[in-house]
């Protein structure tokens, strides 16, 4: 609110005026989250809407384009050795955390310790392959790796590559998630869960030319259609995850925009194949009737009835807009003769029964109610059993499910998503799969630098997970924002982040 | 009555020890892994065990019960498995937000449902006790969570009269305040209108036809002073009971009003927390409001024997 | 029972037979009541007789048809995935009615002989349950169902009974409050002088007393009852999909109020009517009821 009564004052007064952009304004951008964000500390945080926050607090070692490319942010460039073991990065010079400590060689190696090491860290598993880290001057730095790791500088580019002051982490422990100091465009100022958090401009950031924005504040609001009821208010100035169903409505009120980006991740049906006694039913034992729930699914009728057409029907872990997607298995065409034989195959020609649990939400709830209804058309009865999200996870994990309607959040490497799932205990390899074969392609895919190597690796890894089919996958979903005409310059990722460089609110 | 006051009093104590043994003996035979949800979508089996090992939930039961209620005697509620805030600053953040919206909706009640309610009684059988209610029925008929939308799409964003949502501390700027919370606290009173007027009504029909009114009248008092002096005053009995139980329900949290209008009170705070399985969280505020409820019911007990002498004492 | 005639009563008690019929009698005098009860039974008839009635599978969809607005096909529209809204309506009155009457029952079966004891015997009986109540007061009624669900599994059966149990105290307080404010009547006073049984002097001036009220907050809570059974819905611990209720039905719609507002026009509607109308009955009865008026 002091926020905007100084943009009231600035504008009484005439300041302006003649076209002045950005900076001379004192703007306050609200932008509506879906979720309130868990702890703020890079190091401890869970979740895909703490991302967002950070996107605007942490700068990162390296950031992606909009294409997922790796360029520069804190690392000004890199170097790899010729065996793959190590990895040299330059630093930017003159940056320094929004606490006044510098930023050097020696700041980014106690982040890579506190990552690695700190007994709470959420990060460890994404930084494993780094052994050493070697200060080799004030701006270079060098991690040395036990074997190749393809995936590094995409990790570099997320929450593992944030850094954090480390004066103020020594400090604050595992409380620093409390009064987070990054380095950043924005600085921490205020939070009350559930209800904001309140970031200003950084005066001394790196990039401080393209923030046109003195402060921002984050305020979740759960319900789709109250945040967009807040956008129409006047009350936001953009929101992230707009209902698919409400796009249409928001194209045609002229005051509001929209943009969207296909998500890295999936939705799909996880199958317990082998985790524990979950696993001892036709379904967790033959493919064929795996294969013939998924014929039975028309995946485009799924999108055009939940999603009015907005998001991407799929049928592997990478959208097929993805450079990573296997163009030998389109998304199939539903075939429900053709999965009729295969259960008849399977012994089941009268029908067979399964039971899905879904989160209980409604999006969630509709969808696996589609799915439901096509089954039944294929002689599968499918029993769904709602659970909110805590028991679902649980169960999941402890293999105590038949199947399980889940998806990914998805990740900037394709490593990110399969790697865990397929491979023999993968940390969340809940479906039980196990396939030797499967296990030495995508290790290969991991270890590869050569970008041929890995697509060939995932392409034959697809050849057999396609028949065996322990994840159905179903859609990706499309991150879309609404946006109030006056904001400009938003561009959309499709890791779901809000960057706000160069984004200005208009008068 | 002050040695009421003090037996009631100590008698709450294990009352509130009763409280927090149920919903803890509760939390922990739910299903659902809080270091699970904690873990994030990685799940690193090594985190996990040491998140495990770090909050004590290896130790059996019995063990993490006297531990919680050896250190809240301490003033330690422990902190928030999700955002790592202490759970007193938390409790000490909402309280005054739920406060706020729990007196406004009971303010907007009463001004509503005590009237009405003399009103129809008085009137019993016209059209007046029929308009009033089917009007006080309407707001129990409709769902909060559907009439805060219809509201927040008519009064905000085609009229602009109000803020859509949100909050804003009273202490900062009280009009500002009071306007952003009008709409969820008017959700809520209408909704609790309605029983409240049902029960003035009840009682009011009740005094209205016994001995004493008919001898008030008799002795040619004006029917307001007869009304408002012998009769709501004789009726009250009833409706202290009900608006302090409302009270108490409303201090626990209006569930889907504050997630519709997004109001970070207790009822939006223990949603999360259950859903998250944030145990410190859940057992600070039902302690919280258990001590609110205590409170109320002690109060609604003094009231009876304010309002009624011949109340015969325990 | 037994007592009607008992020449220790000292205060005059209707014999019950006649007490009965001037009951019917007033109720029928009482055109509000007579509409209410008419509501009522319009949609406990319509619940029962569903699968009589000639209308759509209330689970078929029918992809060409999402979120149609109400047509001869389809009367009252179509929902999120194309199924018909009228067929889903008639299937959810007994659901949302089953919700909203059992978990009534549940309250006050328990409620009443919690709350007339206490009342009645006071002392540590009543110190023992008010405390208990008190402790259930306090405990959020989320966690209360998601306890029960995590037990017994999600289900309409399992939401009534934490719908039922979460009502129960509020019946507990009335109950008790009413019990001691009866026992202070100079008449109630006077036959316990006069030595009359503990059964007699509950059933003759305790329970009839206590009706009332009970009855007021008894079809107030039906109302909200039914409002609950869609709050669990929503976190799936009520009906479940793709079972219709009217409260999942409307959680759903709120949705869509723009794109499909006939989808929260119908639910809404019918939960509006049988709440007045179960008010409206109760009213009559409470009327009708009191043993004072003559």
């Amino acid at each position: 609110m002091a926020h905007t009564k100084k943009v009231a004052l600035a504008l009484a007064f005439g300041l302006a005026a003649a076209g002045v952009t950005g900076a001379a304004l004192a703007q306050d951008m609200r932008i509506g989250l879906q979720e309130d964000p868990d702890v703020l500390d890079p190091d401890q945080s869970r979740t895909f809407v703490g991302r967002i926050v950070y996107a605007s607090l942490c700068d990162k070692l390296v950031d992606i384009t909009p294409d997922l490319e790796i360029v520069p942010q804190l690392a000004t460039g890199w170097e790899w050795s010729d065996d793959g073991l190590s990895l040299t990065m330059t630093l930017r010079e003159g940056v320094v955390f929004h606490d006044g400590t510098p930023f050097n060689a020696e700041a980014v190696a106690a982040n890579i310790d506190r990552s690695q090491n700190l007994p709470e860290s959420r990060r460890k598993s994404e930084l494993s392959s780094i052994t050493g880290v070697e200060v080799v001057d004030e701006y270079t730095i060098r991690f040395s790796l036990d074997a190749p790791d393809a995936t590094l500088l995409a990790q570099l580019a997320d929450r593992a590559g944030m850094m954090i002051s480390p004066t103020a982490a020594e400090a604050a422990g595992t409380d620093f998630g409390l009064n987070p100091v990054c380095s950043g465009p924005f600085s921490f100022v205020e939070r009350i869960q559930q209800d904001r958090i309140v970031l200003q401009a950084f005066p001394d950031y790196w990039n401080a030319d393209a923030i046109n924005i003195d402060s921002v504040t984050f305020l979740p609001i759960p319900d789709t259609t109250v945040r967009l009821a807040n956008l129409r208010a006047g009350d936001l100035d953009m929101l992230e995850r707009l209902a698919a169903t409400d796009v249409a409505s928001v194209m045609a009120d002229e005051d509001l925009t929209i943009e969207q980006a296909v998500s890295l991740g999936y939705q799909g049906i996880t199958i317990n194949v082998a985790n524990g006694a979950g696993a001892d039913n036709p379904l967790g034992q033959d493919a064929r009737i795996r294969q013939a729930l998924s014929l039975s699914i028309d995946r485009n009728v799924i999108n055009q009835v939940v999603f009015e057409g907005a998001f991407a029907p799929g049928n592997q872990p990478f959208p097929p807009t993805s450079p990573w997607y296997n163009d030998a298995y389109p998304v199939p065409e539903r075939d429900v003769e053709a999965a009729r034989a295969l259960l008849a195959e399977a012994g089941f020609a009268d029908g067979i029964t399964i039971t899905v649990q879904v989160a209980n939400n409604p999006v969630q709830t509709q969808l696996m109610q589609v799915v439901q209804a096509m089954a039944s058309e294929a002689g599968i009865t499918i029993e769904l059993e709602a659970k909110e999200f805590a028991t679902l996870l649980a169960d999941q994990s402890a293999g105590d499910y038949q199947a399980s309607q889940v998806g990914w959040s998805g990740r900037v490497d394709p490593d990110g998503n399969i790697h865990q799932f397929m491979t023999t205990g993968g940390g969340i390899n809940d479906s039980g799969y196990s396939n030797e074969e499967v296990d030495r392609l995508l290790n290969e895919a991991r270890t590869s630098t050569d970008l041929e190597v890995r697509r060939a690796s995932y392409n034959a890894a697809r050849d057999i997970l396609i028949e065996d089919l322990p994840i159905i996958y179903l859609y990706h979903v499309t991150w879309i924002w609404a946006l109030d005409d006056s904001v400009q310059g938003f561009v959309p990722y499709p890791d779901g982040m809000i960057r706000l460089e160069g984004v200005s609110i208009a008068e | 009555m002050l040695a009421f006051i003090g037996r009631r009093l100590l008698i709450a104590i294990p009352t509130i020890i009763l409280i927090s043994i149920f919903v803890f003996t509760l939390q922990k035979l739910l299903p659902g892994d809080p270091i699970l949800v904690m873990a994030g979508e990685e799940r690193d089996p090594e985190v996990i065990a040491f998140l495990r090992e770090k909050y004590r939930l290896n130790d059996p039961v019995i063990v993490q019960y006297f531990a919680w209620i050896g250190a809240a005697l301490q003033g330690d509620l422990g902190i928030s498995l999700r955002t790592n805030q202490p759970v007193l600053e938390l409790i000490a953040e909402k309280l005054p937000v739920t406060i706020q919206l729990a007196t406004m909706a009971l303010v907007i009640a009463m001004v509503i449902g005590i009237p009405a309610g003399v009103l129809s009684a008085y009137k019993k059988g016209t059209w007046i006790d029929w308009v009033a209610n089917v009007v006080a029925l309407s707001g129990l008929s409709v769902p909060n969570f559907w009439l805060g939308i219809m509201m927040i799409l008519l009064v905000s964003v085609q009229l602009g009269w109000l803020p859509a949502s949100g909050y804003q501390p009273f202490s900062d700027d009280p009009l500002q305040s009071i306007k952003t919370m009008l709409m969820p606290a008017f959700v809520l009173g209408t909704a609790i209108a309605a029983t409240l007027m049902r029960h003035t009504r009840s009682a009011m029909l009740s005094v209205l036809k016994s001995d004493y009114i008919r001898t008030a009248r008799a002795k040619g008092l004006s029917e307001r002073i007869v009304l408002v002096k012998h009769a709501l005053r004789n009726a009250l009995v009833p409706i202290v009971t009900v608006t302090t139980l409302l009270f108490g329900e409303l201090l626990a949290g209006a569930v889907l009003t504050e997630q519709i209008f997004t109001i970070p009170g207790f009822g939006k705070l223990v949603v999360d927390a259950v859903f998250n399985r944030d145990y410190a969280v859940v057992q600070g505020i039902v302690l919280c409001t258990g001590v609110a409820f205590i409170f109320m019911n002690l109060l609604a007990d003094v009231a009876y024997r304010v309002l009624n002498p011949r109340m015969r004492d325990q | 029972m037994t007592s009607v005639v008992d020449p220790r009563a000292a205060a005059p008690a209707p014999d019950l037979p006649k007490r009965q019929s001037r009951v019917w009698k007033k109720l029928r005098r009482n055109p509000a009541a007579l509409l209410g009860g008419a509501v009522v039974l319009f949609f406990v008839l319509v619940a029962l007789l569903a699968p009589l009635l000639p209308i759509n599978d209330p689970t078929a969809t029918d992809w060409l048809a999402v979120r149609q607005a109400p047509s001869d096909k389809y009367l009252f529209g179509t929902d999120e995935i194309g199924r018909d809204v009228l067929s889903r309506m008639i299937w959810g009155a007994q659901a949302s009615l089953l919700a909203g009457v059992v978990s009534v029952v549940i309250a006050v079966c328990l409620g009443v002989p919690l709350g007339v004891m206490a009342g009645y015997l006071g002392g540590w009986t009543d110190a023992t349950i008010s405390r208990v109540t008190e402790a259930l007061l306090a405990a959020p009624f989320l966690i209360l169902a998601i306890a029960l669900a995590a037990f017994l599994g999600p289900s309409l059966t399992n939401a009534m009974i934490a719908i039922g149990l979460s009502a129960m105290p509020i019946f507990i307080r009335l109950a008790r409050a009413q019990t001691m404010t009866v026992m202070t009547e100079d008449y109630v006073e006077s036959a316990r002088a006069v030595g009359l049984r503990h059964g007699a002097l509950v059933t003759r001036y305790i329970l009839p007393n206590i009706f009332p009220p009970i009855l007021v907050q008894a079809t107030l809570t039906i109302a909200t009852a039914i409002i609950a059974e869609a709050s669990l819905s929503f976190l799936g611990l009520g009906q479940q999909a793709p079972a219709p209720s009217w409260g999942s039905m409307l959680n759903i719609a709120k949705n869509f109020l723009e794109q499909a507002p006939w989808m929260a026009l119908y639910p809404g509607a019918a939960i509006f009517l049988v709440v007045l109308g179960f008010n409206l009955l109760g009213d009559g009865l409470r009327d009708a009821l009191d043993p004072r008026d003559t």
